[in-house]
């Protein structure tokens, strides 16, 4: 019995030395550095310099604080980081929100008995088989202020042109709407094989019971997806918090003049554009701990294990 | 009555049409819009025009990709990169996740939790040190490298859903073969491997796009022209004095292609796969 108890973790080591060499590693190394004063002047012989860098995140994240009362809405909205704070939730939350209610929406309709079924659902995955790179910078054409299509058509029914990379708002949503387009497919196809797992006897059960489509949906659909959709929610949260690509290439590495970045932007900037990499990576130990946070959050709401 | 239900049906099927045609639509047309681009004569990334075919249209972008640019060979490396990836992501991916499945050794919880937070930090930060430790190993601009770096990106989702999918097969028959004089190694190959096609087809799945469509680590590790993969290459588009468009629009749709033709080949097995692989039992 001990023996096979051995082996099934022998079965586990390489995946845990890949993981370990390719992550765990370079991790402790960005800690290290998060700790040095390795910027631009200090390239060849970083210096330890202790939580220099995590101070100052605490100091820019207690700035507000220290005002008072009445100066604060001033404060935190004069303040860059919850700027940038504030717009990576929001970043995060109106993608999920599209991504869940299209992808659920589309595999509701995609569920019934359709012709040509299997055609849409071909089409409908289409964003998720384009590599991102070339989806993104396809968006970021298309949102061209003079020549790119979407302002072309709105000119066509005489609507007035969007300023996409020079209003903050529109820079906005311009990669929201690349992200929303890119990740929908991924939750209708997680729907759709839930779906089918629901017997059908629920709903007829329902029916006889008098429960309208809205109660159906509430009441069965949605507790039975619970397990499929609970994980696609903590991952796709993950994955849309630390989402660099999508930003950083539709709005051209954070038009207008810096004003569109998220956390993981930010911190790219600093460390590949500024090379201040002692701050980004303290910076980055911050988002990692941000979004550990938030994953016990969602392990508490939901009250089923998550893990 | 029977009329008015019939009028409630037809209805029904105008709106749910309705629906799909605008999500259809929402999905297709950028697409559409590359393909335009591929077929536009010189290298306009914009026209004023908004056919979908353009006037004088041309196959040249397609012709100049395919012959004229080192095209099938970014292709090879590629391919070579991408089906390394998956075969490696699967096999660790099928033995760790069952480990993690069926054993019950402490920290085991503390094992997946800590998978899942690989996928936490920014993973940009973690190209400078994964370069220095790569040079280390002698493995920087090797297609070697690239593959080990990949895994890791691909293994996190890979195991969780091979341990969801395990989670779902009845212990009992591997137990069965282990009483049958089976290894351990060889019951879990000839009983539990095949009962979990659909998982493994998604984890393949999942690793080869990981692969066929990765930018950032390729670029930090590969430097020579020889090993650039497709991403790299079609980058290189951009970065001669001119942006080639039409051949990097043309270049992009045949690098869909077989990423499109695999989706559909596996469309079945992706959803039934993914449920199960999901459901906790």
């Amino acid at each position: 019995m001990n023996g096979r108890r051995g082996l099934v973790l022998w079965f586990l080591l390489p995946s845990l030395l890949v993981l370990a060499g390719v992550v765990a590693y370079p991790f402790v190394f960005n800690l290290w550095i998060s700790m040095t004063n390795w910027n631009m002047f200090h390239f060849q012989h970083p210096q330890f310099q202790g939580l220099g860098h995590y101070a100052k995140i605490v100091r820019m994240i207690g700035e507000p604080f220290a005002r008072p009362l009445s100066q604060w809405p001033a404060a935190f909205a004069a303040n860059e980081f919850y700027h940038i704070f504030g717009k990576t939730f929001a970043w995060t939350a109106v993608n999920l929100v599209f991504h869940f209610t299209l992808g659920l929406g589309a595999a509701l309709l995609l569920n019934r008995k359709l012709p040509a079924r299997g055609l849409y659902r071909a089409l409908l995955i289409l964003p998720w088989a384009m590599p991102q790179y070339i989806s993104a910078l396809t968006w970021r054409g298309m949102f061209n202020t003079e020549y790119g299509v979407i302002n072309q058509l709105l000119a066509k029914v005489g609507a007035a042109p969007i300023p996409w990379f020079s209003s903050e708002f529109w820079a906005f949503m311009a990669p929201t709407i690349t992200n929303i387009w890119l990740g929908f497919p991924f939750i209708m196809v997680i729907a759709l094989g839930g779906l089918q797992s629901i017997p059908q006897e629920l709903y007829e059960a329902a029916r006889i019971d008098g429960a309208g489509p809205v109660r159906r949906f509430f009441h069965i659909t949605l507790p039975m997806l619970k397990p499929v959709l609970l994980p696609a929610l903590v991952l796709g949260t993950i994955w849309t918090f630390n989402n660099l690509n999508v930003i950083w290439l539709v709005t051209d590495q954070g038009l207008p003049a810096d004003k569109t970045h998220i956390l993981v932007t930010y911190v790219y900037k600093a460390a590949f554009f500024y090379y201040r990499y002692g701050y980004a990576a303290a910076f980055s130990v911050f988002i990692f701990l941000v979004l550990m946070f938030i994953v016990r959050g969602y392990d508490r709401v939901a009250k089923q294990e998550v893990y | 009555m029977n009329s008015r239900r019939r009028a409630a049906k037809a209805w029904e099927m105008v709106w749910v049409h309705a629906l799909v045609w605008l999500l259809v639509l929402f999905a297709v047309f950028p697409v559409l819009q590359v393909i335009g681009i591929s077929l536009r004569p010189g290298d306009q990334l914009y026209s004023t025009k908004l056919e979908l075919v353009p006037p004088h249209a041309t196959l040249d972008a397609y012709r100049i990709m395919l012959t004229e640019k080192p095209f099938f060979h970014w292709l090879g490396n590629s391919l070579l990169v991408s089906l390394a990836t998956a075969l490696v992501g699967v096999a660790l991916a099928s033995l760790g996740g069952f480990a993690l499945s069926r054993g019950r050794f402490a920290g085991r919880g503390a094992v997946l939790q800590g998978i899942l937070m690989t996928q936490m930090f920014p993973a940009t930060m973690l190209l400078l040190p994964l370069y220095l430790l790569m040079r280390k190993l002698h493995l920087v601009d090797t297609l070697g490298g690239v593959v080990i770096a990949y895994v890791a990106t691909a293994l996190p989702f890979c195991i969780w859903t091979m341990k969801g999918y395990y989670d779902t097969i009845p212990a009992a028959l591997n137990e069965a073969a282990l009483i049958d004089g089976c290894t351990p190694l060889s019951a879990f190959i000839r009983v539990t491997l095949p009962l979990s096609a659909p998982a493994l087809v998604i984890t393949a799945l999942f690793s080869f796009m990981t692969g066929w469509s990765e930018f950032m680590v390729a670029r930090v590790l590969l430097a020579s022209q020889d090993l650039m993969t497709l991403p790299l290459g079609l980058e290189s588009l951009f970065t001669t004095y001119q942006t080639e468009w039409a051949n990097y629009a043309a270049g992009s749709l045949l690098v869909c292609i077989p990423v499109v033709a695999l989706f559909l080949a596996l469309n079945k097995f992706l959803i039934s796969g993914l449920t199960l692989g999901s459901v906790k039992g």
